[in-house]
């Protein structure tokens, strides 16, 4: 795959090698750029915090949608067992509650899926911003 | 409802199946194009395909069935059939399209490393697809029965006739074509029909469904349109277990499952699950109506126990004459495109794994892959046609909380915790198989005990999957050594976007 946001990390040129450095004041550490990219691949500690920043975000965002979810879809039935407006309301013929299971819940599920596909890339486009740059 | 029409319409289903996937054929070469179409779908058609995959005899006729019958309550199951794609686009899409395996056993071997957890794995999926073929057959042989009088077990075999040759020569390519055209058949099958059955109804004056003068087996009508109102006395435990089951489930069935590699990359796997979303949201809105419209258009169905029926029986019914009789042909063939789709999708999907694992030591490649299909279609036909009378959507169900209690915390648990080590994922799938395995045993031999214990047996999930998840744990977090060692690249492969260049280790065999 081929994106608009690919484009940085070409004039890096061959791939980089793991560079021991003893000292950062040594010429080594000027010469030799690294990218976040082989600190993953080298699997340094470096390496993991970037991995778990990523995780943690996609992470978080996964628990705030499924919060919704479960708030919203898991908190029907208990107000519909507490909340009897719900069912005496007729909305075309039908109770309120039967309209909401039948119809109006599914443009709701999707809304959370679209809001979560656009934030999941957004987290995504970070990541690839970071770890490529130098 | 019987008349020559609805045969026709089931032959020419049948027929353009074959077609569309003979045009498929042509692109069948490799043993790649046959597992997952060589990973080339886009999203718009790939999403289609997976509709039509997904929305089976349960959805097509079950669900109008079971509103018709029971009420509001029954309204969860496509509402939970719907949202188990978006827990699956949440906390599974992409990262299941990233770890680069063709099957369920695939993800568990490379994320694990360990051929133990690769046979659970396997044996599971069997169970899984076997439960859910099932009933297809069986739905199919009552169309059948209800168009041209046939004998039941003859729609069986006409539906795993037509599928073995499409996967038996065109595999994942050439059912993508076949279940992209079968989604769009079956909502016009089923929309078409119900705008003009509700056109009947806004013109004759006819009360609503919900009024309390209209009894349909008995239940008034306020009483049947109000949830958490149906029989068994444990109404709010039923309702969460089957959340929790569908939500859950739908990630671990074995035929949605191998869609999702047919993807390019993890970024259209999403892309594609939000489209699916949508797809189904668009579908499900329409069977209740035919469930309410049943209450006053045809309530002798409830009292013989025919409500699945009630989508093939309604136009013919309140539309006199030829336009009722084509229109009732229209919803046969979406019933016989459901069976033919959601089985074509379970067949590829369970002889991938018997390929991979049983057939694949005895020939090589595609044959092995076709040797499969025959297993694969002809073992739950056996069972369609010698354990009859179990419900469709009932055992439908009863798949949806197996795979809940197995795939779902393997995936979940394999996905997003570092910690999982392969003892631990089998024993929590062996945890969560035997318990709602019993459950599913006991239901198909109608031995379900009376009380709050029956109402756990025949909607287990809401037990089996805490169990399945704590022992997933707790044995992980007590066998620290067995932690896989590629255990970062495997989480790099899984969770980065392909464009970065990584080390993401050797891709599984």
């Amino acid at each position: 795959m081929t994106g608009p946001e690919d484009t940085a990390s070409h004039d890096l040129g061959a791939p980089t090698e793991r560079v021991r450095v003893t000292s950062p004041r040594t010429d080594a550490m000027r010469q030799r750029r690294t990218t976040a990219a082989s600190e993953i691949d080298a699997q340094t500690d470096l390496g993991e915090v970037y991995m778990t920043s990523l995780l943690r975000a996609q992470g978080r965002l996964a628990v705030q949608v499924l919060g919704v979810v479960v708030v919203v879809v898991g908190g029907l039935p208990l107000a519909l067992r507490l909340e009897s407006g719900l069912t005496t309301t007729m909305v075309l013929g039908m109770p309120l509650s039967w309209v909401v299971l039948a119809f109006g819940i599914y443009p709701v599920l999707w809304g959370l899926a679209w809001y979560y596909v656009r934030a999941a890339e957004r987290n995504e486009r970070d990541f690839v911003d970071v770890v490529e740059r130098d | 409802m019987r008349s020559g029409y609805g045969v026709t319409a089931i032959v020419i289903v049948s027929l353009a199946t074959l077609a569309i996937g003979a045009y498929g054929w042509r692109f069948s070469r490799t043993t790649s194009d046959f597992f997952v179409a060589s990973r080339s779908v886009r999203p718009a058609l790939n999403a289609s395909a997976i509709g039509g995959e997904y929305l089976s005899a349960a959805s097509f006729l079950g669900v109008a069935g079971l509103v018709l019958a029971f009420g509001a309550d029954m309204l969860w199951y496509p509402v939970g059939w719907t949202a188990g794609y978006l827990v699956l686009l949440v906390l599974v899409a992409a990262p299941l399209r990233r770890s680069g395996a063709y099957t369920l056993p695939d993800f568990a071997e490379a994320r694990l490393e360990s051929r133990a957890v690769r046979s659970t794995s396997s044996v599971l999926v069997v169970a899984v697809g076997w439960l859910y073929l099932m009933p297809q057959f069986q739905g199919a042989g009552l169309s059948l029965g209800t168009v041209a009088g046939t004998d039941p077990w003859v729609g069986g075999v006409v539906v795993g006739i037509v599928v073995l040759v499409n996967v038996f020569f065109g595999g994942m390519r050439s059912i993508t074509f076949v279940q992209a055209f079968q989604y769009w058949l079956k909502l016009t099958a089923i929309l078409v029909p119900a705008l003009f059955l509700l056109q009947v109804w806004l013109g004759d004056g006819a009360p609503s469904p919900a009024d309390p003068s209209v009894a349909a087996g008995g239940i008034p009508g306020d009483v049947w349109a109000n949830p958490l109102t149906s029989g068994n006395g444990y109404p709010l435990y039923t309702t969460y277990s089957l959340i929790i089951a569908t939500f859950l489930g739908t990630m671990g069935l074995p035929h949605v499952v191998v869609r999702f590699y047919t993807n390019p990359d993890g970024r259209t796997a999403r892309r594609t699950t939000l489209v699916v979303l949508g797809l189904l949201g668009l579908f499900y809105v329409v069977p209740p109506v035919y469930g309410a419209l049943g209450r006053l258009y045809a309530p002798d169905l409830v009292a013989s126990g025919a409500t699945d029926t009630v989508v093939l029986e309604l136009p013919s019914r309140m539309l006199p004459g030829l336009g009722g009789d084509l229109l009732s042909a229209l919803t046969a063939a979406g019933a016989f495109a459901a069976f033919l789709s959601t089985s074509s999708g379970l067949t590829v999907a369970v002889a991938g794994v018997l390929s991979q694992d049983v057939t694949g030591r005895l020939f090589s490649g595609v044959r092995a892959f076709q040797a499969a299909a025959v297993v694969a279609v002809a073992v739950p036909l056996l069972m369609a046609v010698s354990a009859e009378g179990v419900g469709v959507a009932r055992a439908v169900g009863l798949a949806f909380a197996l795979a809940a209690s197995t795939f779902c915390p393997l995936l979940v648990l394999g996905i997003w915790w570092r910690r999982l080590t392969d003892v631990g994922a089998i024993s929590g799938m062996l945890a969560g198989g035997a318990l709602a395995g019993t459950a599913v045993v006991v239901v198909l031999v109608d031995g379900t005990p009376p009380g709050l214990l029956g109402a756990v047996v025949s909607q287990p999930a809401a037990v089996t999957v805490p169990i399945a998840f704590c022992v997933m744990v707790l044995v992980s977090l007590a066998t620290p050594s067995r932690l896989p060692a590629n255990l970062s690249r495997t989480m790099v492969r899984l969770h980065t976007p392909e464009s970065v260049d990584l080390d993401r280790g050797p891709l599984p065999p």
